[in-house]
């Protein structure tokens, strides 16, 4: 049995989701292939390379590869896919968009983020936005998988792999990389932040957003959002937790000013401690809170921070 | 040219669905049914694409029971102009939806066909990039807006990191996110003429496919409960938990 992982990078790093997917993947058992295609991505291999339980690393360099578009991903990942019983990846908004083209080719259905595996075919996944837990067995002869990061160990270094290089093969169709406008912060990646706070609706508008920034900024937190903080333009689509937001399981989750619909709760109610603050004392976030605050979070908020503060953190 | 829209029949977004006490599944009697809200987008997107003049035909296709077919009225009602119902009472996986999918547009060749990025019961985040592959077409998922060009499309996607804008030749695959426009409410009288609209009724014998399932559902369970917390009087006491209590800070 061998395993292939595809590895989420920029070229010049390796996202952490990465170790969680190899931690995945050895629960599956076998050798621990993993794949890394991009172009000048020479640090990442220098990475992989060290990663506990990784016996060989393939690299594939192509201007195609550069942003892992999904039409160039998918003829990669087909053209070394004899070799596997299983191919993993990151359920990242990169790994949802290329592993799925890889299961049709491959004529296999795709199980697609993955919270538990139970053996080398049975695997467990949310569905209703994580109000049910589906245990699924696959018949297909290979896998084809995306595993949610947030619920697995990030692998450790210790390894020492072999390093081939491959060839990549022309992409299936006709995509161009045009640009990108990421976020940028200096606080922690929001996907692995030991501590989240998020704002809602509730927030009022964009500026008042830095009264949570301050928080974040003292306890070394990233932060979220709702959906109706990011369709109101009050913050960036990427700061959205939720069912078809981002998954998030820090060991500390602040929900200030959001109602704690369905969708929400599905983004963060695997988080170890969950705090919400909330002018509503019937307001659904309670539920799912391990300390409630009813408060007008204009107070609240800056109060945390001075006490925060106060209390030496 | 003409577009193709996918529609599927879910669990209404603001259902909170029950496990059935045999763990074979989740209760769906009796429960509100919607079309997925994302399709529901993508039926939006290719109504402005027409408004525009950038299409002239616009086909909404629905596999699924009996009920799918209200599904596609909801569609037609919007302002697309004819369905097709591939009726089935099995659970089509998002292979088997594909693999329908690309028979359709071999029969009607559409250059665009715009799906939801996922459906909100499954959450499997598939078909589009599925019938792409197997169309051999590029794919612009998660697309927060869209705009036609000569040969093809700027699509901006949402992607963990931020925005990230791509250029895709047509005919092309494109999945929508939430914020790519706001779906309009079908009028009174356009749910009338609605009902005027042809929907061809076919069934997945007549396209050939094998669309047997591959994953089995062994067990449908509850995720874990959280344990019920405790409100707190004051900030003080919430700092205070937070160190001594929790250890979380
Ligand atoms: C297909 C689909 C997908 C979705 N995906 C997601 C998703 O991924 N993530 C997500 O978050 N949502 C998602 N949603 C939206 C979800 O259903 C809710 O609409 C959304 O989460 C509500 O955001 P909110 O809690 O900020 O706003 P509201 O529900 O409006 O709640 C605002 C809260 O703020 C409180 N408040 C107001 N003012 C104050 C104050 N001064 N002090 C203290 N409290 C105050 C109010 O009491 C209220 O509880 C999705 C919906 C659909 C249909
Ligand atoms: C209780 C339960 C049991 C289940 N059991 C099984 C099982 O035994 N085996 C199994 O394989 N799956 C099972 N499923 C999964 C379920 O059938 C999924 O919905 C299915 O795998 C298809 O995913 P999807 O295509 O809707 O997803 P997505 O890929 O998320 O859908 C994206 C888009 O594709 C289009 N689309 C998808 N489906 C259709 C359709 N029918 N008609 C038209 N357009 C469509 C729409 O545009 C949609 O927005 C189960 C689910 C539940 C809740």
């Amino acid at each position: 049995m061998t395993v292939l992982v595809i590895a989420e990078h920029d070229n010049a790093s390796l996202n952490d989701a990465t170790r969680a997917v190899i931690t995945a993947a050895k629960g599956i058992g076998g050798d621990i292939h993993v794949l890394v295609g991009g172009e000048d991505c020479g640090p990442v291999i220098e990475i992989v390379k060290g990663l506990d339980g990784v016996t060989k690393v393939l690299h594939a360099e192509s201007p195609a590869l550069k942003n892992r578009l999904a039409e160039a991903m998918e003829t990669l990942v087909l053209s070394i896919a004899d070799g596997y019983d299983a191919i993993l990846a990151a359920a990242s908004t990169t790994g949802k968009n290329f592993m799925p083209r890889i299961a049709a080719k491959l004529d296999v259905m795709q199980i697609s983020d993955i919270t538990a595996v139970e053996s080398a075919d049975t695997f467990v996944r949310p569905i209703y936005a994580g109000n049910a837990m589906m245990t699924v067995k696959s018949n297909d002869a290979k896998k084809v998988i995306t595993v949610r990061p947030t619920t697995f160990e990030k692998a450790g270094d210790g390894g020492s792999a072999s390093v081939e290089t491959i060839d990549a093969p022309a992409p299936a169709a006709a995509s161009e990389f045009v640009s990108e406008e990421l976020s940028k912060s200096d606080r922690p990646d929001l996907g692995s932040a030991k501590i989240v706070i998020s704002g809602g609706r509730g927030m009022g508008n964009g500026e008042n957003f830095a009264i949570i920034e301050k928080v974040a900024d003292r306890l070394g937190a990233a932060v979220g959002a709702s959906r109706a903080a990011v369709d109101a333009g009050f913050v960036p689509n990427d700061y959205q937790v939720g069912q078809t937001g981002k998954v998030v399981a820090p060991e500390l989750y602040i929900a200030v000013g959001i109602s704690g619909a369905i969708q929400h709760l599905a983004g963060m109610k695997d988080s170890k401690v969950i705090v919400a603050i909330n002018k509503d004392e019937e307001a659904p976030i309670f539920s799912v809170a391990d300390y409630g605050l009813v408060a007008d979070l204009f107070t609240a908020v800056p109060e945390f921070e001075a006490e925060l503060e106060k209390a030496g953190v | 040219m003409k577009i193709l829209v996918p529609v599927k029949r879910v669990v209404d977004y603001n259902v909170k669905v029950r496990v059935k006490p045999d763990q074979t599944g989740v209760d769906l009697a009796n429960v509100k049914m919607s079309m997925n809200p994302f399709c529901e987008i993508a039926v939006e997107e290719a109504i402005r694409l027409k408004e525009k003049g950038a299409a002239e035909e616009i086909v909404v296709v629905s596999i699924g029971p009996a009920q799918a077919q209200e599904t596609i009225r909801t569609a037609l009602a919007m302002g697309a102009d004819r369905g097709i119902h591939i009726t089935t009472d099995d659970a089509v996986e998002s292979l088997g939806v594909a693999k329908l999918l690309a028979k359709v547009v071999e029969e009607e060749s559409p250059e665009l066909v715009i799906l939801g990025k996922q459906a909100i019961d499954g959450d499997v985040n598939a078909t589009g990039q599925m019938l792409a592959a197997l169309l051999g077409w590029p794919q612009a998922t998660f697309a927060s807006e869209v705009e036609k060009t000569d040969d093809g499309y700027n699509v901006t996607r949402e992607i963990d990191g931020g925005l990230q804008t791509i250029k895709v030749s047509s005919p092309a695959i494109i999945t929508t996110d939430l914020r790519l426009n706001e779906p309009r409410y079908a009028s009174l009288p356009n749910i009338m003429k609605a009902k005027r609209k042809p929907i061809d009724a076919k069934t997945p014998a007549d396209f050939g496919v094998d669309i047997a399932p591959r994953l089995e559902a062994l067990k449908v369970a509850e995720p874990a409960k959280r344990e019920a917390g405790v409100k707190v009087e004051s900030v003080a006491e919430l700092v205070d938990k937070l160190k001594n209590e929790a250890g979380v800070i």
